[in-house]
């Protein structure tokens, strides 16, 4: 289909580009950035006065529940939502059921996307089997089948000899790591950050050495083996710091935030408030501030949903006993936009958190320049709307958010040059 | 939800009793009050009286209890109130039925009145938030959470023994990182404005920034009960006596389990509580548990009037207005304190 947006002010990290100007669209890739072609005609015009024109999103951390928690959340239900919110790359951990650690389970997932048509999904493999820490996981297989890296998810590898093998063979591979780092024995039965609201609810507290301990681990077996690791979800200062550090010290390191993490701290919880039992835990407003300086001096490059859609009975539980996790994906623009707001990125440093770093991280390209992939968000950034739980198109309604309002509303999603939703149509 | 104090009520009367924290002073000398006028109901020849006939209390105890299960019963009976006990080990929850499921179709039943004991901290909040408008919750116990009437009880008993709270030194001794009891009596202590709040504990049963609630921390015994008025020892677990938390139980008896010599260090006149049970020789030498100074066995006489008081009030009925003509007049706690 050939498409022109026209008169939208045009933000691309990628290419150093903001101004208003058009852009044309055919064969699902960006044809011409300003004036058409000569013989250019559109089939479709969207009008992109006083909104902004942006990559689509990419987001590198959403559980889509599917295969294997599908009373939760299925793949389409969860990349229609995705669509609905300008997401049009999807990064899946490989905690499924089964577990993403063959080919068949990647194959699986990709035709489940295509299938839905809303948005791309892509795999992290496992990295040890069944990630169950001993052996390893059949990364080159992985690799063939698109896998973009490698991850044991939150399941923590406790051999510190099997974590170093599963990195010098992921740098053979040239697969970069995901980790999430949390020492599971000091983490063990904790809900809650270990500090003053702990000790006031007696919620069992994971302490912040907890992820730096693990962080310590994971860099000096980085340094040892090589490998390209990413640091998924940070939580404390100290951590962001240290990878900071390293990254100074020339490490092939990155990491990234979930968006929840830099607007809620430990005092959200209040009086048990379940929307709020996340891992990692909620930190400290000191740590909150500390993963803004990081996002905002570039040591983190990336911002994630951190999506994991849970059904109602889930968080209906006494705290300690809920799942932990928010669905997240509806709210990944417009926490990001908010930080605009707040005067701690620009409008392109902000995209650029939730579109070219996170594409960067998995080896994707997310730009508008001519050629490229035709992958296109677009939102009216003075729209104001209040976040409900029956407006959520995400089959999770498990928000901390319910209620707030907030300002920039997607009206359109191209995935490779196809609307893959629109405003028009609601 | 968040943030909210869920147990007042809209004029911000008791309409549950989840936690200490976020009661105002005057509430607390309100439940004090009512308590002593409740206290001689137990002597009476007919110990009841009749501010909850009519009304159904369901004690709801997902952990196991002895002494607080029977102290709410012999409560909610003496208020003549229709008395359900569910035993949890036999009943739906077991078979798969989640916590408020289960609580609905009680509810079903008419039921007025939950008290409930939960492993989960928080779960008392939770039951609170789902239950119908007309039916109150008392928090027995949750998780490490809060026991709030454990802590009344011992304001109680304290009030009766010393009066005042201001002048008083009060240290709290023992396994604080895992006790609801002891984030109770914390709250309520520093709500009652006791000149000094002290937690006495090794390193490892001491939760991180538990400075924040209001306390001094010790870790000797002897420099934590210096010139104290109240000591209040806490149980200790038997799994937390191996392991990573403590040596061995002779090691704890020995650096934090009161005896005769670390008594001394206290006010002579101190005395000396615990919620029980005692393991005797572990937290308190027998010499000191059935000794002169201790008013354990007080504690546990007391714990039936704090929970008459607690009970009647949050069903909207403190017997200042409804008591009937037999029921004794509300105490003077200064009175009657020695």
């Amino acid at each position: 289909m050939r498409l022109s947006i026209l008169g939208g002010r045009v933000i691309d990290p990628a290419n150093g580009i903001d101004r208003i100007t058009d852009l044309h669209i055919a064969s699902g890739k960006v044809l011409a950035v300003g004036e058409a072609p000569a013989g250019f005609e559109a089939g479709r015009v969207i009008d992109a006065r006083g909104q902004v024109v942006c990559p689509g999103l990419v987001d590198l951390q959403a559980r889509l529940r599917e295969p294997g928690q599908e009373n939760k959340a299925t793949i389409a239900s969860e990349t229609r939502a995705a669509a609905r919110a300008g997401i049009t790359t999807l990064v899946c951990p490989p905690d499924t059921d089964p577990v993403t650690d063959t080919p068949a389970v990647v194959d699986l997932i990709r035709h489940r996307a295509t299938q839905a048509g809303f948005a791309r999904v892509v795999s992290l493999g496992a990295l040890t089997k069944n990630l169950q820490g001993e052996q390893l996981a059949e990364m080159s297989a992985l690799k063939n089948a698109g896998c973009v890296g490698v991850s044991n998810a939150h399941h923590a590898i406790a051999s510190t000899e099997v974590m170093r093998r599963a990195m010098e063979y992921a740098a053979n591979q040239d697969m970069p790591v995901f980790l999430h780092a949390q020492d599971p024995w000091l983490a063990a039965g904790g809900c809650a950050h270990e500090g003053m609201v702990s000790v006031r609810l007696g919620l069992p507290g994971i302490p912040e050495a907890a992820e730096t301990i693990a962080v310590a681990r994971e860099l000096h077996l980085i340094e040892q083996t090589g490998v390209r690791a990413h640091f998924c979800q940070l939580s404390s200062e100290r951590a962001v710091n240290m990878i900071a550090r390293a990254q100074h010290d020339g490490l092939p390191v990155s990491a990234d935030v979930a968006a929840h993490q830099l607007f809620l701290t430990e005092m959200d919880i209040g009086f048990f408030d379940s929307h709020c039992h996340v891992q990692p835990p909620l930190r400290t407003q000191r740590d909150r501030d500390g993963l803004r300086e990081a996002l905002r001096r570039g040591s983190i490059s990336a911002i994630c949903s951190d999506h994991q859609p849970l059904d109602r009975d889930a968080k209906l539980a006494p705290f300690p006993s809920s799942e932990p996790g928010i669905s997240g994906l509806e709210t990944l623009l417009v926490l990001t936009l908010r930080l605009v707001d707040e005067g701690l990125l620009s409008l392109p440093q902000a995209i650029a958190c939730i579109s070219q770093g996170p594409a960067g991280i998995i080896g994707l390209s997310a730009g508008l320049g001519v050629g490229e992939r035709a992958d296109i968000c677009i939102f009216d950034p003075e729209q104001y709307w209040e976040l409900g739980a029956e407006g959520m198109a995400s089959q999770g309604k498990n928000s901390p958010f319910l209620g707030w309002e907030f300002k920039g509303r997607v009206t359109h999603t191209l995935l490779a040059g196809r609307l893959s939703f629109s405003s028009e149509s609601l | 939800m968040r943030g909210q104090n869920l147990q007042l009520d809209e004029q911000g009367r008791l309409k549950h009793l989840l936690t200490i924290e976020g009661l105002k002073r005057q509430q607390i000398v309100d439940i004090l009050d009512i308590a002593e006028s409740f206290i001689s109901v137990g002597d009476q020849q007919v110990r009841k009286v009749p501010l909850l006939r009519g009304k159904t209390v369901v004690n709801l105890f997902f952990e196991a209890s002895t002494r607080t299960l029977t102290t709410f019963e012999l409560a909610a009976k003496r208020l003549s109130a229709d008395v359900l006990k569910i035993n949890i080990n036999t009943s739906a929850t077991v078979k798969g039925e989640s916590l408020l499921d289960m609580l609905h179709n009680l509810e079903a039943m008419q039921c007025d009145m939950f008290v409930v004991r939960h492993s989960d901290s928080g779960a008392a909040h939770l039951i609170s938030q789902h239950v119908a408008p007309h039916v109150s919750v008392i928090n027995a116990g949750d998780g490490r959470h809060a026991h709030p009437t454990q802590a009344l009880l011992d304001m109680f008993t304290i009030r009766r023994r010393k009066g005042e709270f201001a002048p008083l030194t009060v240290a709290i001794v023992g396994d604080i990182m895992h006790s609801r009891v002891a984030r109770s009596q914390i709250h309520a202590l520093t709500t009652l404005g006791v000149n000094e709040v002290r937690v006495v504990a090794p390193k490892t049963l001491i939760p991180a920034q538990v400075e924040s609630l209001g306390v001094h921390v010790y870790h000797d015994m002897k420099a934590g009960l210096r010139d104290a008025d109240v000591i209040i020892m806490l149980r200790l677990q038997k799994e937390r006596m191996r392991g990573a938390m403590l040596p061995s139980e002779q090691e704890y008896f020995q650096s934090y389990g009161l005896t005769r010599d670390k008594l001394a260090m206290a006010r002579p006149d101190a005395i000396v509580m615990h919620p029980g049970p005692i393991n005797r020789g572990v937290e308190i030498d027998s010499e000191i548990a059935d000794g002169p100074q201790s008013v354990i066995l007080e504690q546990v006489s007391n714990g039936i009037a704090v929970r008459m008081a607690v009970m009647s009030m949050v069903l909207g009925r403190p017997p200042a207005e409804n008591a009937p003509a037999e029921a004794p007049a509300k105490g003077s706690a200064q009175g009657e304190a020695s």
